[in-house]
């Protein structure tokens, strides 16, 4: 123990004793301060103020003086205890410093570009509710008159889903240069991603394909959330219905595949679960009011659109997102 | 959150309750009380979630774990008393199709039961 700690210590409590002011109290907390800095534990402190108080105090009765070292003992386990703590902090901090890492690295996994395609608007927004996403959105195209966009929800959140993404993303990569239709490119990824993850996870997939020379729109559905069809001529939106199970519960799952024809003016929405399960303290956001958003900017090019109705979900959920949130908006020039 | 797990057995049929909220928070403890009893082969689980208001996700990931663990030894996993909304979901991600999945007794009946 530095000497000065305990000179300066005894100065502290002498005038404390004395004077029994604020100013005393303030010094004492200050001088607490740098003996955390300092690293020193709570059974040192007391028997700096023991050997303080054998100075200031002289002639106090041994039993007193045996007190403390009683109180010394008590202590040693909230020094432990502290210690324990310190170390977690500083192993939390590695982990963050890991975290972003990692982030960074999925962010340049997942880098996608809007592939251009005549008569066709593409936009998108997705944003994680934590550091990773388990969201994935991928776009395919050969930026003449076909583009692909897969929409993915991987269960759960964190690292776990992160790692389980990057499947999919390579399963995607592999298919992208074939000639599977949608129904074709969920099974070849529900096989990759069924060898590969453990029992209780699971990924929802959407994935469907827009060929501007016909201006159809085919899709197929692991498990996801169904994507909405904007009919502009009837002013009202369909659900595109698909059956399929998840992807990675089944090695043999079939995948239903749909198609509908565009007309200028429609669109597709295609969203993952963190819109249509949107939690505010007053419970879910229902879906017709999901639905009136969309509406409200059907006029507006794609990208503003989905802009939009990120911004009036964040703000209903009062700018705390509970759950990844991704929406992909491909509209019909 | 709390969630609640009841077991009773009937007739060789290993029955679950469920009661609470299942989201990230309690999908642990539902896994625990699950494996609680061994998964044997050809067994019947029934599994109740008529008390079960909410269940994300994570929720769902417990089942499908359950489920591909009973599978594998030949048995089968029922569940029950889902609300419209939990329905939906079993439906949207095409559980239904390979699990045996009952609506809420309130819920049954109607001619648009889409239960296949």
């Amino acid at each position: 123990m530095p000497q000065q700690t305990e000179t300066e210590y005894k100065e502290i409590l002498r005038q404390y004793l004395e004077n029994q002011s604020e100013q005393n109290l303030y010094m004492g907390e200050a001088f607490s301060r740098k003996l955390i800095e300092k690293d020193i534990s709570p059974e040192e402190v007391i028997s700096i103020h023991k050997s303080a108080l054998k100075d200031v105090l002289p002639g106090l009765p041994s039993k007193v003086w045996h007190s403390f070292d009683f109180l010394i003992e008590m202590m040693i386990r909230y020094g432990l205890a502290l210690k324990e703590h310190q170390s977690l902090v500083k192993r939390q901090e590695e982990m963050q410093l890991e975290m972003e890492v990692a982030s960074k690295v999925q962010e340049t996994l997942l880098k996608t570009k809007i592939p251009v395609v005549e008569g066709m608007d593409l936009g998108y927004v997705t944003v994680p509710s934590r550091t990773m996403s388990g969201d994935y959105i991928y776009f395919v195209g050969n930026d003449m008159d076909e583009a692909g966009v897969a929409v993915a929800d991987v269960m759960g959140k964190g690292i776990p889903a992160a790692l389980c993404m990057s499947m999919v993303k390579f399963g995607m990569d592999s298919v992208q240069h074939s000639s599977e239709g949608p129904s074709g490119v969920l099974s070849v990824i529900n096989r990759i991603v069924e060898k590969s993850v453990n029992d209780s996870m699971f990924v929802t997939m959407m994935y469907g394909r827009y060929d501007a020379k016909s201006s159809t729109f085919s899709y197929a559905s692991a498990g996801h959330e169904p994507a909405l069809h904007y009919v502009a001529s009837e002013n009202r939106f369909v659900e595109l219905d698909a059956k399929g199970l998840l992807l990675g519960v089944s090695p043999d799952a079939r995948y239903e595949e749909g198609s509908v024809a565009l007309e200028r003016g429609d669109f597709i929405a295609i969203m993952t679960d963190g819109v249509t399960e949107a939690r505010t303290p007053e419970g879910f956001v229902e879906k017709d009011t999901i639905l009136e958003i969309i509406s409200s900017v059907k006029d507006r090019p794609a990208q503003e659109m989905a802009e939009h109705v990120f911004a009036e979900l964040d703000r209903m959920q009062g700018f705390r997102l509970q759950d990844d949130f991704s929406l992909v908006i491909l509209k019909k020039e | 959150m709390n969630l609640q797990v009841d077991l009773n057995r009937e007739d060789s049929v290993q029955h679950f309750k469920v009661i609470g909220e299942i989201d990230a928070f309690t999908a642990p403890a539902l896994r625990e009380k699950l494996a609680e009893h061994p998964v044997e082969k050809g067994m019947k689980a029934e599994i109740d979630l008529s008390d079960v208001e909410y269940m994300d996700s994570t929720g769902l990931g417990v089942f499908v774990g359950y489920f591909k663990q009973v599978k594998e030894t030949g048995g089968q996993v029922k569940i029950t008393g889902l609300s419209p909304r939990l329905k939906r979901l079993f439906d949207i991600t095409g559980l239904n199709e390979v699990m045996d999945i009952e609506e809420h007794k309130d819920d049954k009946g109607g001619l648009n039961d889409a239960t296949v």
